[in-house]
């Protein structure tokens, strides 16, 4: 029991991890908590939902999983989309306001672009949840008593190379220290000549790109539904603020400790209760660490 | 009483109550600079109190039978109880971890109301909730309580209009301009913040409760965020900071909402009627966005609405 529970609290925990990875990138370098972050990830599951749908005549499957090529495209369709998204709220809502220096104004801006963004999947896709096949999985024992299904094991390894990779790109590449020496200091990295409309547009490429598989992701293991980003907003700052906001590997240990919390708290609680946890856990972190579990004292 | 007139009587009523709760908004963000956005949550907090309080037992509904009058001060003083929970783990703290956890309030306290059938009714809701002076004015309708839902928003205006023009309310904005300054003077920004927090919601407990009243039946449905970005969009278009700016903004923006309903339902095909509720969100989004945009002071608000990004030395300390 205890080990399923945990199996699937990693489960969830990966997606919320590449989520909050995003969310925790654009709270650091960009300096507001962008609560249209979940909308990102709604926005991904649906733009592969397309990619999905135009290649329904295509019959590939990869051995035991239940997708094959066309979700490999839908996978990049939905990142690319999700990017070029993320990058236009912020020229229009976001950039104008950077300018105008009103602090909050950047979070109310934040939470009325979250709804509107919300409205119009309803619009454009219905208020009906979607699925990206009918077809039924078998789970498979990998332990005594742990049943997953191919695509969870998928999730999960899927999940561990993009932070893998995102670690290369932050720690090796040029562009990945430009973005951190961004977040540390936006002045000080102005004047050693980083370009920094070019960072804030590669926080969006690399926060909404993850957003979008991870919204594919929940997708495919639960189910597409237009409200599925706001539900999940609660366990991404939570995840987040758990790991201390600005750490990436903090948003990654912060979403495996809630979502493995929210699926063990179904041993006391009725599980409808399970997002709550996410903010009880939240509440508990800011009362004795405001600074999260890998954050810097700074912020 | 005419079809118009009963509508009109409908109207102020709702427009009065959300203007209590944009009352309470604009004390905590537009005086305190506090970032509350789950308005929802401190409105269903005190719809759900006064709910339970005054509903008859005999009705075999979780309720208390206790008068209308102890119903609507349980329901203040219960949103105020919120307010302290959300308020003293994150009022040190920088600005925005106060809105995350307000939003984490207001969906938190709808999963109660939708898993605590024998609290709240579950999904099911509360029904024959008591209403005040009812049956006074007889056959008019509702202008009695109309007039009792005026007489609170009147009330509340006027007492938070006394306490902006106190010293107590200078601390506030002294607190919101310059932290620094105002705690080298003695001034506890978090006491202070924290009073303001819990003074707001329960503004906002009291347009629930007389919601709770006035509809006489709630359920989870009726505290979705959408609550929420009406009362800030009110209080962003009258021009925060001013209470006769929220009172101005909640009437215009119901007017909006309510008039794109009616054009909606009566340009569009059926097929896309369903989806007028997000029609109109999108529009009071497009409308608050241009807003922030071009004229972030509001229609009746000051020329230096909100709190300028040099004057936040929280940021950097917290």
């Amino acid at each position: 029991m205890i080990g399923q529970l945990l199996a699937n609290g990693i489960i969830l925990g990966a997606t919320i991890a590449l989520g909050a990875i995003g969310l925790t990138m654009t709270y650091n370098i960009l300096d507001f908590a962008n609560f249209a972050q979940g909308e990102l990830l709604t926005f991904g599951a649906y733009f592969a939902l397309i990619a999905v749908s135009a290649f329904a005549g295509v019959h590939s499957t990869f051995g035991a999983l239940s997708f094959g090529w066309p979700m490999v495209v839908a996978l990049l369709l939905a990142a690319a989309l999700t990017s070029l998204l993320a990058i236009l709220v912020d020229w229009l809502v976001f950039r104008p306001l950077r300018r105008s220096s009103i602090q909050v104004a950047l979070v109310i801006a934040s939470f009325g672009a979250s709804l509107l963004l919300r409205h119009l999947v309803v619009l454009i896709w219905g208020p009906q949840p979607a699925y990206y096949t009918t077809n039924i999985q078998i789970s498979t024992q990998i332990l005594p008593g742990v049943r997953v299904t191919p695509d969870q094991i998928f999730l999960v390894a899927l999940t561990a190379l993009l932070v893998v990779g995102l670690h290369f790109f932050l720690s090796r590449t040029k562009l990945g220290k430009a973005m951190r020496a961004t977040a540390d200091d936006p002045q000080l990295a102005q004047v050693t000549g980083i370009d920094v409309a070019r960072v804030v547009r590669w926080t969006w490429i690399v926060g909404g790109s993850l957003a979008a598989v991870a919204g594919v992701l929940y997708g495919m293991t639960v189910q597409i539904l237009p409200e599925m980003g706001f539900n999940l907003i609660l366990p991404l700052f939570a995840a987040a603020i758990l790991g201390g906001v600005g750490s990436v590997y903090g948003a990654v240990l912060g979403g495996l400790v809630i979502g493995i919390a929210e699926n063990l708290s179904v041993l006391f609680l009725t599980p409808t209760y399970k997002p709550a946890i996410a903010f009880l856990l939240m509440i508990a972190v800011l009362l004795v660490r405001p600074t999260g579990i890998l954050g810097k004292p700074k912020l | 009483m005419s079809g118009v007139l009963s509508y009109l009587v409908f109207f102020l009523t709702t427009a009065a109550i959300y203007s209590i709760a944009s009352l309470g908004l604009n004390l905590q963000w537009g005086r305190t600079g506090l970032f509350n956005i789950g308005v929802s949550g401190f409105f269903a907090v005190g719809a759900y109190a006064y709910a339970i309080l005054t509903i008859s037992p005999l009705t075999g509904q979780p309720g208390l039978g206790w008068p209308v009058l102890a119903g609507l001060l349980g329901a203040m003083v219960a949103a105020g109880l919120f307010a302290l929970l959300v308020g003293i783990p994150t009022l040190r703290l920088r600005d925005d971890y106060l809105a995350i956890a307000t939003i984490g309030i207001a969906i938190t306290v709808q999963l109660i109301a939708t898993n605590e059938p024998e609290l709240t009714g579950g999904t099911n809701g509360l029904f024959a909730i008591p209403q005040p002076v009812a049956g006074w004015l007889h056959g008019s309708g509702g202008v009695a309580f109309l007039i009792l839902v005026l007489i609170c928003v009147a009330l509340v205006y006027l007492a938070l209009e006394r306490m902006i023009h106190s010293p107590w309310g200078r601390v506030l904005v002294a607190i919101r301009e310059d932290e620094t300054a105002a705690s080298s003077l003695g001034k506890s920004a978090f006491s202070f913040r924290l009073q303001s927090l819990v003074i707001g919601s329960m503004a906002m407990g009291l347009s629930g409760a007389l919601y709770a009243a006035f509809i006489k039946f709630i359920s989870p449905q009726d505290f979705l965020p959408i609550f929420t970005f009406q009362v800030w969009a009110m209080l962003i278009l009258g021009g925060s900071g001013s209470s006769a700016g929220a009172l101005l903004g909640s009437l215009v923006v119901w007017a909006i909402w309510t008039l794109s309903g009616g054009l909606i339902q009566a340009a569009l095909p059926a097929k896309l009627q369903v989806d007028s509720g997000a029609i109109q969100i999108i529009l009071i989004g497009l409308l608050l966005m241009l807003v922030i945009l071009f004229r972030p002071s509001g229609l009746l608000g000051r020329k230096r609405p909100a709190v300028h990004r040099s004057t936040v030395p929280s940021k950097e300390q917290a």
